[in-house]
């Protein structure tokens, strides 16, 4: 199994990154939407979280199984903060997605079957 | 010492031969009673499922590939078996604990407002079971020695297809149901198969008889037993042997009118080996079987493949492929709604492909290409009011517009409707259909109010009563009218008891599974349909 790693690539600065962005995809931040946001957040040594609300509670980007108990639906703003050394490419990316209604390059539609 | 268990038949037939239990995810385990290995068990089976995973998508495209990553990442993340290394820390057997925790996350999702994570609780329920099958062993594929009699808490489809039926044997389920996917791969096999017995797997063991004829499994059968099993045996083989010369003759009544006989087929697998012969085609394959091997949906190019697959068997005779029929007892992981309170009365059969149109879309795009392979037909199930129709027929015509335009070779197949809901048959005249196809098993547990596959009802869901008889003349007659063709396909068309009534109800069409045709038909041979057949339109 793969381990998600404990950030121990972090952090050379200990500035947090924040960003914001409106889940504008059908489903909402489901199985695939889910997947795709975790694989992206697992790209960067960043410790990366999302939350309805500033004051939290905050969950684990890198956790597909958290991401899903978050149960976030269409319509929903979600706060990032990124924590480490990418942390403010990660977020830039990270919003995009979101942003994007999670359409990755090649993909028409980000629809679940 | 003799034991009998009673159950329901699910497949008629008897055999003898050595008890064979295959256990499945449900199965048992010792616990170690040690912490460390237990968790280590745990971890194994975890690998062990992810492994399988792996090795399904990489036969797996398109959105049945994105399921499995989608299992994938979950199986991957630690934080799903945290809760159950924590129990184990704690002195829990692993797969109890395993189980513990899979049912809390299972639960949150199916709590929620929102569909779409209802549903996801299919796709952590199969992670579930497949650890488990892993923790208890049962994953490990064992070879079922010819004859066995294979007993099991339920069987999937996929594993009753692996198992060699050639020397015959027979299937005991402690659970299991009539109705269910393996039983009826069990009826078109002709392979006997009780289901019901209701006992525990481990108290099954040495030699037993099933007499499916009866329901009834007898483990350890005596000399009474033994002798009775004998003189059944002879007659049944004297039966088979005129059955299996009848099934290559014409169907006629003693008084010389043609019946058709078509198959249904619920794999094409089943297509092996058979004569299409024996038949004037084929009037029911279910697709389910498509969408069940665990691997996710299948995508158009798998659905075309298969189709013309059948298409080409039937060598230019008509073969009738029915939509997507999941739901009511057939549910799909990820597609068909869970906690329904009364799935049979829900999102089922064509209301289903309707609310997933791109899921119904890919599969009329793959049957209107197989279409160009073979007289193929195009069934809806569940039809309970002409706008379904309508709305169905539309998007067949906008996918075969669609694939005309990009050059892609298809064809307008016709268009026709099960008739299994109490609705369209009473307003069958109300159709606009190209055909229609009774589905007695439906229509008579829709017309009785009485479940099959409840045992304390099941004397209610008789498909000969007189309620159904009325209906299917009333059926028959609004399909004369429209001038159109109507057939049965549900258990009944093959029944030799129910047959002299199908016939009299003015039905001269009827599709069953391959291994009743030679029965079938020796029984049409002694009908007299007599001059006239009464067959007034109800009600008058």
């Amino acid at each position: 199994m793969t381990t998600i790693a404990p950030s121990d690539s972090v952090p050379k600065t200990n500035a947090t990154h924040i960003g914001s962005a409106l889940l504008v995809n059908d489903v909402g931040l489901h199985a695939r939407p889910s997947v795709k946001l975790t694989q992206l957040a697992k790209r960067f040594g960043a410790h990366i979280e999302f939350a309805r609300e500033m004051s939290g509670p905050w969950v684990d980007a890198k956790s597909p199984v958290k991401v899903m108990r978050f149960k976030a639906a269409k319509g929903e703003m979600l706060h990032f903060r990124a924590k480490g050394a990418d942390a403010a490419e990660a977020l830039a990316a990270i919003v995009s997605l979101v942003e994007r209604g999670f359409v990755t390059e090649g993909e028409e539609s980000s629809q679940p079957p | 010492m003799e034991r009998r268990y009673a159950g329901r038949s699910a497949a008629p037939g008897i055999a003898l031969g050595a008890i064979f239990p295959l256990t499945t995810g449900t199965g048992t385990r010792v616990f170690s009673g040690a912490a460390e290995s237990e968790a280590e068990a745990l971890r194994l089976a975890l690998n062990a499922a992810l492994t399988d995973l792996k090795g399904f998508i990489e036969r797996s495209t398109g959105d049945a590939a994105a399921i499995l990553e989608f299992q994938v990442a979950l199986l991957e993340d630690e934080v799903l078996a945290e809760p159950a290394f924590s129990a184990i820390a704690a002195g829990r057997a692993a797969d109890h604990a395993w189980r513990q925790a899979m049912q809390q996350e299972i639960a949150g999702y199916e709590a929620s407002d929102d569909e779409n994570f209802r549903a996801r609780a299919a796709d952590l329920h199969d992670i579930s079971e497949r650890v488990l099958a892993h923790l208890t062993g049962a994953a490990i594929e064992t070879t079922v020695p010819p004859g066995a009699i294979v007993v099991a808490l339920d069987l999937a489809p996929s594993r009753f297809l692996a198992i060699d039926w050639s020397s015959g044997g027979a299937l005991a389920l402690t659970a299991g149901s009539t109705t269910s996917h393996v039983a009826m791969l069990a009826r078109s096999r002709g392979i006997p198969a009780v289901v019901g017995l209701g006992v525990d797997l481990a108290q099954l063991n040495g030699q037993a008889l099933v007499d499916a004829h009866r329901g009834v499994l007898i483990v350890n059968p005596g000399p009474t037993a033994r002798a009775q099993f004998e003189r059944d045996a002879k007659a049944a083989a004297a039966a088979r042997s005129l059955a299996s010369a009848a099934a290559l003759e014409p169907a006629v009544t003693a008084d010389g009118t043609p019946i058709r006989i078509l198959l249904n087929i619920a794999d094409p697998r089943e297509l092996a080996g058979l004569d299409p012969a024996i038949c004037d085609g084929i009037g029911l394959v279910r697709t389910e079987f498509l969408f069940h091997d665990r691997q996710g949906l299948p995508d158009e190019e798998q659905q075309y493949s298969a189709y013309r697959q059948i298409a080409e068997w039937a060598r230019g005779r008509p073969v009738t492929i029915r939509t997507l029929d999941a739901g009511g007892d057939k549910p799909i992981p990820g597609l068909t709604p869970a906690g329904e309170s009364n799935p049979f009365l829900g999102v089922r059969g064509l209301r289903l492909s309707l609310a997933q149109p791109d899921v119904f879309r890919a599969q009329l795009r793959a049957l209107a290409r197989a279409a160009t392979h073979g007289d193929v037909k195009i069934m809806l199930p569940m039809v309970t009011h002409p706008r379904e129709l309508v709305a169905a027929r539309r998007m067949l015509d906008a996918e075969v517009a669609a694939l005309d335009a990009a050059g892609i070779p298809a064809r307008r197949a016709s268009l026709g409707i099960m008739i299994e809901v109490p609705a369209a048959a009473i307003a069958a005249d109300q159709f606009d259909a190209d055909f229609f196809s009774i589905g007695s098993n439906d229509l008579t547990q829709y017309v009785a109010a009485a479940g099959r596959d409840i045992g304390a009802v099941a004397d209610l869901a008789d498909p000969t009563q007189p309620a159904m008889l009325r209906l299917l003349r009333w059926v028959v007659d609004a399909a004369r009218v429209q001038g159109i063709e109507v057939s049965l396909c549900g258990d009944a068309g093959g029944d030799p008891r129910a047959i002299p009534l199908l016939l009299a109800a003015g039905l001269r069409s009827l599709s069953m599974a391959p291994a009743l045709v030679g029965g079938a038909k020796l029984a049409i041979a002694v009908i007299e349909l007599g001059a006239k057949v009464e067959s007034k339109p109800w009600p008058t």
